[in-house]
């Protein structure tokens, strides 16, 4: 009786740790050609784009409105992929955020199964299908902090919180940004990835997405003059300290001082 | 012979005739056990509290008036930001012990609460608020009521974009209340959110001297209140019993323990006030009205009051034109006023459901009031069930447990757990009770044998 | 990192001085122990072993608290690492409490000690209510007088109260209804620049603000963004409030006043929910094509509409004030404009 439970509750737990990335890939893992060319090429992208995206983007990039049974059972449902350039597929291919097994769930970042000449592939094919615009190449280093942090306050942090931790929007889990690239970060903004808004340079210039970019890259390293940062998320870490450390240190402190330990 | 001890003895006796007061005090008996001392940790967080707060006081500039900040901390160099929040980020990096005593200022009050609230469930838990000590117990409540508000108030007082929201949030709640709401709260605020410049020097002077001194009249009465009817003490044995008290004399044993207990309590906050950063104000930047940030949460102890806002569903309640109740009423004020009015009538309403009007200087043990500690326990899981949904949208990001199904879900656990609870703990207490009852039973009845049988053998020696 | 390495070190700390307190004088020192202070004992006994532990413990104690004048003289305000000073100041008051811990245990002499439970008093409760109800005795029209002093407690209650009165506009709450915002007010970025109905673009979102008007002001922020006008479905009054199908609402939450910060924008409207504003706080949820209806979340009113339009050199432009009152809901919240 005790083993089953104990399996019950094993696989409960790896099920819900390993669900958001299994959601995010495909249920059978990429399809590749036997053999692949030794330089990457829009010829192997077409391939692998028809093997893996054309199913929910069609077989163009011309994008799914309805849904038309399939060859497998992925239920097909894609935007247009005609001009959004090199720097869409870029982004979304990177992050792991594409493929995604089911067009009904978030894209959420996870492990990139495309090999760096695939990625390449795919982007020149994506780029190919119409005219858009290239992959960004921002300088966090020409940015400034301080307007970094004034800008992500306003136009961010509703979203992401102050210190790129993450957060919730009605429907949608929005993703903490530690260990996130520059590039990631200025296709983000000016794509408006999933339910992100996009910003163009009419409102965030360039010069200002370096500083939000070098804030954002600072995240990883909070300056926490006042010690351990716990998590750097606010009160709720603070009065789990509060609880689970001091109240048990003073109790034992009241134990201590006590003629007698024990009731 | 004149013994030297007695001269400063025989100073303060000549001058204030106190020598029999000073003996009955040296004298008074402090029961013995590691529960009685949660009350004198929050006293010991409240002296900690006075001490930092006098120094921070010193540095901090209350003023709304708009200043750009050049200072030593970069990220924030050029930011517009009001002179409060500037002289915060001074006090944090502009002098040496500005920091610690900032962040032991702000734990302590964490731990403030956190003390009371443990002190008040012993107290509840152990029917110490019983006949004759009602009055304590409703002092107690007003301490940790007004403690909430001082907490609030003080890190109110720094302007930074945190705290800012929650000040936001309790301009809504206090407009909330049905039809005075409004005129109540421009005359607080001065003037609509964020207020007049007058509003800052309100919350300052509440917060530096009319709480302060609330709180320490308070907690002074509290003190008296028991001293003069003395502590409550367990039945540990027949010497233990409602009309005898016995425990350890002030002095000499319990003051060095007492003693003991403060200088561990300051010197834990000083140590998380020195190793873990709390508030980290610079990290948030100033607070402006248009400006808002996910994940903003109140501190700990007004957390019950984030979880109940958030599960309320869409509604005012009007009136025609008017708008009696608007929603942020039952969540900020309506909640925590049932909260309230169940602690502070529970002495009567148990004296009336008992029949109980004994005077009571024994404390319970839990099991032995299975009624009192089930109904605690629930009313607990209740208002705590209410604090976690609080969290729920970091449980979201944490755990990938959608948001929407954990509403739903605390919605009814709310009501369905603390009922469970009620029933399952009372049996459970009921249980320990008569399994303690039965035991003593069995001793008593060992005991009777053993004499029995001595007095045989000896009869028989005879 | 640094601070975990410091807590590390002080769990050793305090985990040496438990084991080394139960190592130490075993049950208690003073139960029928040696009393007075001649010195005399032998080294080696209970009480000369606890004594020694507390001058150990005090002088450790010194050693932290000199660590924490040391550490303020050798650091400048932004280099001094506040994990040090917490830790010599902290464990100087942990290695005091310590000491005294010692004492009061083995060093003190703990008998204990009985005495009765104060109790009620019912000869001096009698005498008490004796004394006043004699005082009364010479009053001819007691419960005259006493309402009369009931009355003047109160009138001088009122008066004592009136100042009051100044701390805010208490008898009328029309500065809650005022806002900046008039017919032809120009919209304005944070930094004061103008906003170009051109410069407004879909799937993003903007902040603005009354241009001269104090941005503080509760009714100065507003959110502007553009959508495809075939999706609107404002109520028939409004039908002119969204030229171009740009539309602004004011940013603070009717629910309890946060700013309304977030925004959410579908990629692929197939699957993905029509774009609302979220506010961070409970997560009140406001639909822009219907007018701010509340879709999700506790609040009790729509998010009010600015109507706007476009002047001759293209810059947005209020047309009149919002659709209803700003910020979170009171008594008055929804009485029709005068």
């Amino acid at each position: 009786m005790r083993r089953v439970s104990l399996v019950v509750v094993a696989v409960a737990v790896a099920s819900l740790g390993g669900a958001r990335i299994a959601a995010a890939q495909l249920p059978n893992g990429i399809v590749r050609p036997t053999t692949e060319p030794a330089a990457p090429s829009t010829q192997l992208g077409a391939e692998l784009f028809a093997a893996n995206c054309a199913s929910c983007h069609g077989i163009d990039g011309s994008g799914i409105s309805s849904p038309r049974p399939g060859a497998s059972d992925i239920e097909g449902l894609g935007p247009a992929l005609r001009g959004v350039g090199a720097r869409a597929a870029d982004f979304y291919l990177r992050t792991g955020y594409m493929p995604l097994s089911s067009p009904h769930k978030e894209p959420s970042s996870g492990r990139v199964l495309f090999s760096e000449k695939e990625i390449e592939s795919l982007i020149a094919f994506v780029a190919a299908l119409g005219k858009g615009p290239g992959i960004p190449h921002p300088d966090p280093a020409a940015g400034s902090i301080a307007q970094g942090l004034n800008a992500f306050t306003l136009h961010c942090a509703g979203c992401h919180q102050a210190l790129a931790r993450g957060g919730f929007v009605t429907g949608a889990r929005v993703p903490p940004l530690q260990g996130v690239t520059a590039t990631e970060i200025a296709e983000a903004v000016r794509i408006g990835p999933y339910l992100m808004p996009r910003f163009s340079t009419s409102q965030i210039s360039n010069a200002e997405l370096n500083s939000i970019i070098r804030y954002v890259l600072s995240t990883a390293h909070p300056d926490n003059a006042g010690g351990w940062g716990i998590g750097n998320l606010g009160p709720i870490p603070e009065g789990l300290v509060t609880w689970g450390i001091a109240a048990p240190l003073l109790i034992i402190g009241t134990l201590l001082v006590s003629r007698r330990a024990r009731r | 012979m004149t013994d030297p001890l007695l001269q400063p003895v025989r100073f303060i006796d000549e001058r204030t005739a106190a020598a029999p007061a000073i003996k009955k005090l040296l004298r008074y008996p402090f029961p013995d056990h590691w529960s009685f001392l949660l009350g004198e940790i929050a006293l010991y967080a409240f002296i900690v509290l006075i001490v930092t707060g006098v120094y921070l006081a010193l540095f901090f500039d209350p003023s709304t008036a708009k200043t750009v900040y050049h200072g030593p901390y970069t990220p924030l160099d050029g930011a517009s930001m009001s002179v409060a929040y500037k002289s915060v980020v001074d006090i944090s990096f502009s002098h040496q012990a500005g920091l610690l005593m900032r962040q032991t200022h702000h734990w302590a009050a964490d731990v403030f609460v956190a003390a009371i609230v443990m002190h008040l469930m012993r107290v509840f838990f152990t029917g110490a608020f019983r006949r004759p000590r009602e009055l304590t117990w409703l002092v107690g409540l007003t301490i940790l009521f007004t403690a909430l508000l001082e907490g609030y108030l003080g890190y109110s007082l720094v302007d930074d974009l945190l705290s800012g929201m929650g000040l936001a949030i309790g301009y809504g709640v206090g407009l909330s209340i049905p039809i005075i709401g409004g005129p109540v709260m421009l005359a607080l605020f001065g003037a609509p959110f964020p207020g007049a410049p007058e509003f800052w020097s309100r919350m300052y002077i509440a917060h530096v001297f009319i709480f302060p001194a609330l709180l320490a009249t308070l907690i002074g009465v509290h003190l008296a209140l028991v001293a003069a009817r003395h502590h409550t003490q367990f039945a540990e044995s027949p010497r233990h019993s409602e009309r005898r008290i016995v425990g350890l004399p002030m002095f000499p044993a319990q003051v060095p323990r007492s003693l003991a207990l403060m200088f561990f309590v300051a010197g834990l906050l000083f140590l998380l006030g020195g190793l873990v950063q709390i508030n980290p104000i610079w990290q948030w930047g100033p607070f402006e009205p248009w400006l808002g940030t996910n994940g903003a949460q109140p501190d700990w102890y007004l957390g019950w009051l984030i979880g109940a806002l958030r599960l309320m569903p869409s509604f005012d309640v009007t009136i025609g034109h008017y708008t009696l109740i608007p929603n942020p009423f039952w969540g900020g004020v309506a909640f925590p006023m049932v909260v309230v009015g169940v602690l502070a009538a529970f002495p009567w309403v148990e004296r009336r459901l008992t029949g109980d009007r004994r005077v009571h200087n024994v404390a319970d043990r839990p099991r032995n009031a299975p009624n009192r500690t089930a109904f605690g326990v629930a009313f607990l899981s209740w208002v705590f069930l209410i604090f976690v949904f609080g969290a729920a949208d970091r449980i979201y990001v944490l755990w990938d447990l959608s948001y929407n199904t954990q509403l739903t879900l605390f919605r009814v656990a709310i009501w369905v757990v603390p009922a469970a609870l009620f029933l399952v703990v009372r049996q459970l207490s009921r249980n320990l009770r008569d399994a303690d009852v039965i035991e003593g039973d069995r001793e008593a009845a060992m005991h009777e044998a053993e004499q029995r049988e001595r007095a045989r053998v000896a009869q028989a020696g005879s | 990192m640094r601070p975990r390495q410091w807590l590390l070190a002080l769990g050793t700390l305090l985990a040496g001085r438990v084991l080394r307190r139960r190592g130490g004088a075993s049950g208690d020192a003073g139960a029928g122990g040696a009393t007075g202070s001649d010195g005399e004992q032998v080294s080696g006994t209970p009480e000369r072993r606890a004594e020694n532990v507390v001058l150990v413990l005090l002088g450790i104690a010194i050693l932290f608290a000199a660590g924490f004048v040391a550490t303020y003289a050798a650091f400048s305000a932004r280099h001094i690492p506040n994990e040090l000073l917490g830790i010599c100041l902290g464990m100087a008051l942990v290695f005091i409490g310590g000491a005294l811990t010692v004492v009061a245990k083995y060093l003190v002499v703990n008998e204990e000690i009985e005495e009765d439970y104060p109790s009620e008093h019912p000869e001096d409760q009698r005498e008490i209510a004796q004394m006043v109800r004699e005082s009364g005795g010479r009053f001819t029209r007691k419960r005259l007088l006493i309402a009369a002093g009931t009355a003047t407690g109160a009138a001088l209650g009122a008066a004592a109260i009136t100042p009051v009165l100044s701390l805010g506009p208490i008898w009328y709450t029309q500065p809650l209804d005022r806002t900046p915002w008039r017919r032809g007010v120009r919209l304005v970025d944070v930094d004061g620049r103008p906003l170009a109905a051109s410069a407004i673009e879909q799937e993003s979102f903007y902040t603005a603000f009354p241009e001269g008007a104090d941005p503080e002001n509760i009714g100065s922020p507003i959110i502007v963004i553009r959508v495809d006008p075939a999706n609107l479905r404002l109520p028939r009054a409004r039908a002119t409030w969204a030229p171009q199908g740009i539309l602004a609402y004011s940013k603070i939450c009717t629910h309890a006043g946060c700013a309304v910060a977030l925004y959410r924008k579908p990629t692929f409207p197939v699957v993905e929910p029509e774009p609302e504003f979220v506010c961070p706080c409970h997560y009140s949820t406001f639909d822009p094509f219907t007018g701010g209806t509340v879709t999700y979340g506790p609040a009790g009113r729509p998010l009010p509409q600015l109507p706007l339009m476009i002047d001759a050199s293209g810059d947005l432009r209020a047309a009149g004030n919002f659709s209803g009152r700003v910020g979170p809901s009171w008594w008055n919240v929804r009485e029709p404009p005068v």
